[in-house]
């Protein structure tokens, strides 16, 4: 048996293109499969209207985390005071500033009803 | 310029010769940083598709949702309440919307009821969400019973399935006729949860939001555009879960910058000092520790990426999927169509390759100018 002997330069630097051929080959990829996976996005979309949803199904353990948008700013330990904050979505959900800066600025321009 | 191809070649040869000479180290390097730069493309990779994807499900939602609030918590809207929104001008549609939370204690999980207006449900039927076929094994025909507050038992029949391709939206809905949700329930005639309204135009949203403020003081409007950058920041790099990976990955990049940059080990001293001694130019010595950290950043990118990549979007993050489903039982079975971010490669590929390259050349510089006969003693 003929033992080919490939030297190591070559074989380094032919690893290398492959792996940046397949680097540059998963961007055309990435547009396959969203054109594959389209329909799906479309049957959630169709849903959201027609039902009027406001939030993906992503946390389901509690009702701050399953509602983000909806959720009341007193969500959390909503149980009983000593109840567990429901670990990692309350980290992964923690309510941004700039979602409660708007409802600030919304609730202050108001007038008071007379 | 053949001659410029074949000297590096040269120089590859022997830095390739020079690290399998310390075989498990750089393996185990290499390794290591292959790991790091998986996590955190697979990170970068899952949440902006994820955001991306919750942006375009989410585009269709009510333009404004008003809730009503009683001394800072959620109440019911009262009957009146659609009539005094109905006198305000740019509001173009408003429906009352009804939904709850139940918790089911057989699998200890919740679902989302609602009563929808678009859809015709008929008495004693429900159409569910496809996480509720799996985990309570429904099919459209069978029956199930669930016990409402007030201790009442109602039995409904499975009219169909939500389709799996929408169950990012719709894993743990359970859809009924409006007249069973408010017998379930006992939420009276008139009464809904909150209102769900479109406005005719756009650019009017806010104004409508206050006024309806204005009209209705003890209601909170959210608007669709607060519930899209909810889920736009969500997994924002800047908060939460995903800072402490970056930064943990970043000190973890950090410490072997530093274990590089902090000087050569004897052996890799005693390398650079024979080498000068046979007649190496300083400028070879630092292309050749050049290709070396090279050679290990890019490979480390590349395949840690392309591993990323097939971990996102053809084996749906399962490594994630313990972190993320958390303490649910109800978990959605969704494929994410790929949205890749170049700033976010890009920032990844500048923050993995060009230090580490860098860090083995900090060391080399010195050594490769020093005397060989001080170099080789030292």
């Amino acid at each position: 048996m003929r033992v080919v002997f490939v030297r190591p330069a070559n074989f380094a630097l032919l690893l290398l293109a492959a792996a940046l051929a397949a680097f540059l080959l998963s961007f055309a990829d990435a547009a396959r499969l969203r054109l594959a996976r389209a329909t799906a996005s479309a049957a959630a979309a169709a849903l959201v209207t027609q039902l009027k949803l406001t939030d993906p199904v992503l946390f389901t353990e509690a009702r701050y985390t399953r509602h983000l948008s909806q959720a009341d700013l007193q969500s959390a330990f909503q149980d009983h005071p000593v109840a567990f904050e429901h670990f990692p979505s309350g980290s992964l959900v923690i309510p941004p500033a700039g979602v409660i800066a708007p409802y600030e600025n919304l609730d202050r321009k108001a007038k008071a009803p007379d | 310029m053949r001659t410029w191809i074949e000297k590096q070649k040269h120089l590859i040869d022997f830095t390739l010769a020079s690290l399998m000479r310390r075989k498990a180290k750089n393996l185990g390097l290499l390794f290591i940083y292959t790991l790091l730069v998986f996590v955190l493309a697979s990170a970068a990779l899952y949440t902006h598709a994820l955001r991306q994807e919750a942006q375009k499900a989410l585009a269709g939602s009510p333009e404004i949702v008003l809730q009503r609030l009683i001394a800072g918590r959620h109440d019911l809207i009262p009957p009146g309440y659609i009539e005094k929104i109905g006198r305000i001008r740019g509001v173009q549609k408003i429906e009352g919307r009804l939904w709850g939370y139940y918790y089911d204690s057989v699998v200890k999980a919740n679902y989302t009821f609602m009563a929808p207006r678009d859809m015709q449900i008929e008495r004693g039927e429900i159409i569910v969400g496809p996480a509720l076929e799996r985990s309570r094994g429904l099919a459209a025909g069978n029956g199930i019973s669930f016990r409402a507050y007030t201790g009442e038992l109602f039995t409904f029949i499975v009219a169909d399935v939500l389709p799996q391709s929408s169950e990012l939206v719709s894993a743990d809905l359970v859809l009924m006729n409006e007249e069973d949700f408010r017998a379930f329930f006992k939420i009276p005639p008139g009464y809904y949860n909150d209102i769900a309204l479109s406005v005719a135009n756009p650019q009017e949203v806010r104004n409508v939001a206050i006024k309806l403020l204005t009209a209705l003081p003890d209601s909170r409007p959210i608007l669709r555009d607060e519930v899209l950058r909810t889920y736009a920041s969500i997994f924002d790099w800047r908060e939460g879960i995903m800072l402490t990976l970056l930064a943990a990955a970043i000190l973890a990049f950090g410490i072997f910058a530093w274990e590089k940059a902090a000087g050569l080990s004897a052996e890799e001293k005693r390398e650079i000092g024979i080498l000068k001694a046979i007649g190496w130019e300083t400028g070879d010595v630092i292309k050749m520790k050049f290709w070396e950290g090279l050679l290990i950043s890019l490979t480390a990118f590349l395949v840690g990426y392309l591993a990323a990549y097939l971990h996102v979007f053809y084996f749906s993050a399962s490594l994630f999927e313990p972190v993320l489903k958390g303490w649910a039982v109800l978990y959605p079975r969704f494929t994410l169509p790929p949205h890749i971010d170049g700033l976010q490669v890009a920032t990844l590929f500048f923050f993995t390759v060009v230090p580490y390259t860098a860090a083995v050349l900090t060391p080399i510089w010195r050594a490769a100018t020093t005397d060989p006969d001080t170099v080789m003693r030292a």
